[in-house]
C-alpha cells in the first residue's frame, strides 16, 4: 500500500538534513558544549542511515561508543577544565590557517564526488543510499570477518588499547607527594598537591 | 524500512493500524504505570517508615500523582539568569525519550512454549507483543541507558550554578563506570541465548528454563546492582545527596520541567525492571491453564507479577540501605563488579566449549575455576603491592 521507496527517500532525506546540520553546528556554534552536543546529533543522522541500510548493529554500536561515550568523555572534560564559556574559547587566527583549511576541505569535496559519481564499485564495491547492502545481517558478517580473516589486527588493536590504558593511568599518576589512603580520613592536609594525586 | 517487525514485511492499512495500536497501548500503559509506581513508592516507603504516606486524594490515596502533576503544571517555570537556556530547555526531554525507547524492544506477553516465539493473531494478523523487535534487541537498550547520561550531565552543566554541575559530573562518572559491568553481566545472558533480540531471549526460556540459574545466579546479581546504580537510585544516588549537593542536578529546575525529570526517574525504574525479567526470569512465561481468553492474557499477568517483584525490591532498598560514600561506589564498581562479571563469563564461555567439543563438564569446572581463582590471586596481589608502596611512601613522608 505504502510506496517503500517513497519513504526510504523520506528518511533519508531526514537522517541526511540531521547529518548537515549537526555537522555545521559543530564547526560554526561557539560553544563547546553546544559543538559536541551538534557532533551528537551527526552521529545519530549516521546511525539512522545505518538502520535505513539495515545494519543495525552498526547502529547500536555508533551511537552506544560514540554518542554514549566518546562525546560524553569529551562533554566530560569540556566541563572539568571549564572551558564551556563562548569567551575562553577565543583563539588567535594563523596567517595560513584559511588556506590549508580551504584546500583540505576542498579536496575532500572533490574526493567525496569523486567517488559518488564514478561508478559502483570505486570506493567500497557496493553502494546504496538505503536498502540493505548485504544479504546476512551485519552482527554475523562483522563476527565472522573479526574473528577470522581479520583476528590478528583485532588482537594487535586490543593489546594496543591495553597500552594505551596502561599509559594514561601512569602518566596521570605522580610520584611526589605522599598519596592520601581513602579508606581513612586524613587528619591534616599535608599539602595541595597531595589530593591532587588521588583525584 | 518496516524490516524491523518481521512480522510486517508486507506493509499494508491494517499492519500499520496495528502498529499504530502498540505504540498508543505501550505509551498509555506506561504512563499510567509510572503514576502508578510514584504511588506505589510513596506508599510503601511511609509503610516502612512508620507513617501514613498518601492518603487524602482518591481512595488510598491513589490520586496523589495526578494532584502532584497538576500542581507541578500550574507553578511558575523558573529559568536561571546563569542558565544556558536551549540547552536547559533541551535536557529534560533527553532524559525522558531514552526511558520511554527502552520500553519499545521489551516483550510484554505472548505465549512462548513449544517454540511458538510470542507470536499473536491480532485482526488476523500475527503479531508480537511488543512495540519491535530489531535484531539488535539488547544492545539498544544498552545505547538508550547510555543516552540517559545526556539528560542528567546537561541539565546538571545548563543550570549555571555549581551544586548541580557537581551532581551532574558524579552522575556521568557513576553511569558510565556502571555501564561497563552492566554490559559485561548481560553477555552471560547472550551467551546462554545466542541472540541479541529480545524475542529470541525469553523464547530461550521457555519452561523454566530461565537465564537466571542458566547462568548461575552471579551475573543476575552484577546485572541488578549495576541497573541500581544505573538508575541513580538509593543506595547509589550519590547524584542527588541531598546532604552534600541540595538536590543535584535538577536542583535548579522547577515547574513542568522538573515534572519531566522526576517522570524519567520512576519510567526507567519500571523499564529496568522489565529489561531484568526479560533478561533473567523469562518474561512473560510461566504455567498456561484455564479457558482460551485467560490462557491469552496469563502471560501479560506473569509479567506484570515478574515486574511488581522488582518495584518492590527497589523501594525495599531505598527504605533500608544507607547511601554508599563516592569512593566505595567506585571501587565496588571497577574493582569488584567488573572483574566479577568478565571472570564469570570466561567460565561460562569455557562450559559453553566444552559442551560442544564434548569435554568433561567436571574437569572444564575445575580446570576453570582454577585458572579464574589464579587471576583473581594475582590482581588482588597486584593492588595489595600497590597499597603497601602507596603506605610506605606515606611513611616515608
Amino acid at each position: 500500500m505504502f510506496a517503500t521507496s517513497l519513504v526510504q527517500t523520506l528518511t533519508f532525506a531526514i537522517a541526511a538534513m540531521i547529518c548537515v546540520t549537526g555537522a555545521l553546528g559543530v564547526v560554526a556554534l561557539r560553544n563547546p558544549v553546544h559543538n559536541a552536543l551538534s557532533l551528537v546529533a551527526t552521529l545519530f543522522g549516521v546511525a539512522v542511515l545505518f538502520i535505513a541500510q539495515e545494519a543495525y548493529f552498526l547502529a547500536a554500536i555508533q551511537v552506544i561508543v560514540y554518542a554514549g561515550a566518546i562525546v560524553v568523555l569529551f562533554l566530560f572534560v569540556i566541563m572539568l577544565l571549564g572551558v564551556d564559556r563562548a569567551e575562553s574559547f577565543a583563539a588567535e587566527r594563523h596567517p595560513l590557517g584559511l588556506a590549508v583549511g580551504g584546500i583540505l576541505g576542498g579536496g575532500v569535496m572533490v574526493l567525496a564526488a569523486v567517488t559518488l559519481f564514478a561508478g559502483v564499485d570505486t570506493a567500497t564495491g557496493r553502494r546504496s543510499t538505503v536498502g540493505a547492502l548485504a544479504p546476512s545481517d551485519d552482527l554475523n558478517r562483522i563476527g565472522r570477518a573479526l574473528f577470522t580473516e581479520y583476528a590478528f589486527a583485532f588482537e594487535l588493536t586490543s593489546l594496543l588499547l591495553t597500552i594505551a590504558v596502561l599509559g594514561a593511568v601512569l602518566l596521570s599518576r605522580r610520584a611526589s607527594g605522599p598519596p592520601i589512603d581513602l579508606d581513612e580520613f586524613p587528619a591534616e592536609e599535608p599539602d595541595a598537591d597531595a589530593e591532587e594525586v588521588e583525584a | 524500512m518496516f524490516a524491523i517487525d518481521p512480522l510486517l514485511e508486507s506493509v499494508d492499512g491494517s499492519a500499520v493500524l496495528i502498529v499504530l495500536l502498540k505504540v498508543v497501548v505501550a505509551f498509555a500503559a506506561l504512563m499510567i504505570a509510572v503514576m502508578a509506581m510514584v504511588w506505589f513508592e510513596r506508599k510503601v516507603v511511609a509503610r516502612m517508615q512508620n507513617r501514613l504516606g498518601p492518603n487524602v486524594a482518591g481512595p488510598f490515596g491513589i490520586l496523589q500523582t495526578l494532584a502532584d502533576g497538576v500542581k507541578l503544571f500550574f507553578k511558575e517555570d523558573l529559568l536561571p539568569r546563569e542558565a544556558d537556556r536551549p540547552v536547559f530547555r533541551l535536557a529534560p526531554y533527553l532524559s525522558l525519550v531514552p526511558a520511554f525507547l527502552v520500553f519499545v524492544v521489551v516483550p510484554l506477553g505472548g505465549d512462548f512454549s513449544n517454540d511458538r516465539h510470542g507470536v499473536v493473531s491480532w485482526f488476523g494478523k500475527e503479531t508480537l507483543v511488543q512495540v519491535a523487535d530489531p535484531h539488535i534487541g539488547i544492545l539498544f537498550v544498552l545505547a538508550m541507558s547510555s543516552m540517559a547520561v545526556y539528560g542528567v550531565m546537561l541539565a546538571g552543566w545548563s543550570s549555571g550554578s555549581k551544586y548541580p554541575l557537581l551532581g551532574s559530573v558524579r552522575a556521568a562518572a557513576q553511569m558510565i563506570s556502571y555501564e561497563a559491568a552492566l554490559g559485561l553481566s548481560l553477555l552471560a545472558v547472550l551467551l546462554n541465548s545466542g541472540s541479541l533480540s529480545t524475542n529470541e531471549i525469553v523464547s530461550g526460556q521457555s519452561g523454566w528454563n530461565w537465564n537466571l540459574w542458566a547462568t548461575g545466579v552471579v551475573p543476575f546479581i552484577v546485572f541488578f546492582i549495576a541497573a541500581t546504580a544505573e538508575l541513580n537510585r538509593p543506595p547509589f544516588d550519590l547524584v542527588e545527596a541531598e546532604q552534600e549537593l541540595v538536590g543535584g542536578f535538577h536542583t535548579e529546575y522547577s515547574s513542568l520541567r522538573f515534572a519531566l525529570f522526576f517522570l524519567a526517574e520512576f519510567m526507567n525504574t519500571i523499564t529496568m525492571s522489565a529489561v531484568i525479567v526479560t533478561l533473567f526470569l523469562g518474561g512473560p512465561n510461566g504455567p498456561s491453564f484455564g479457558p482460551g481468553w485467560l490462557q491469552a492474557i496469563l502471560p501479560t499477568v506473569w509479567f506484570l507479577a515478574k515486574l511488581l517483584v522488582f518495584l518492590f525490591v527497589f523501594v525495599w532498598l531505598r527504605g533500608t540501605l544507607p547511601r554508599l560514600r563516592y569512593d566505595q561506589l567506585m571501587d565496588l564498581g571497577w574493582k569488584l563488579l567488573i572483574p566479577l562479571a568478565l571472570g564469570w563469563f570466561l567460565l561460562l564461555a569455557a562450559f559453553k566449549i566444552g559442551q560442544d567439543e564434548g569435554w568433561n563438564r567436571a574437569v572444564v569446572g575445575v580446570v576453570g575455576t582454577v585458572v579464574i581463582l589464579l587471576g583473581a590471586l594475582l590482581i588482588s596481589m597486584a593492588v595489595g603491592t600497590a597499597r603497601a608502596r602507596r603506605a610506605a611512601v606515606e611513611v616515608e613522608a
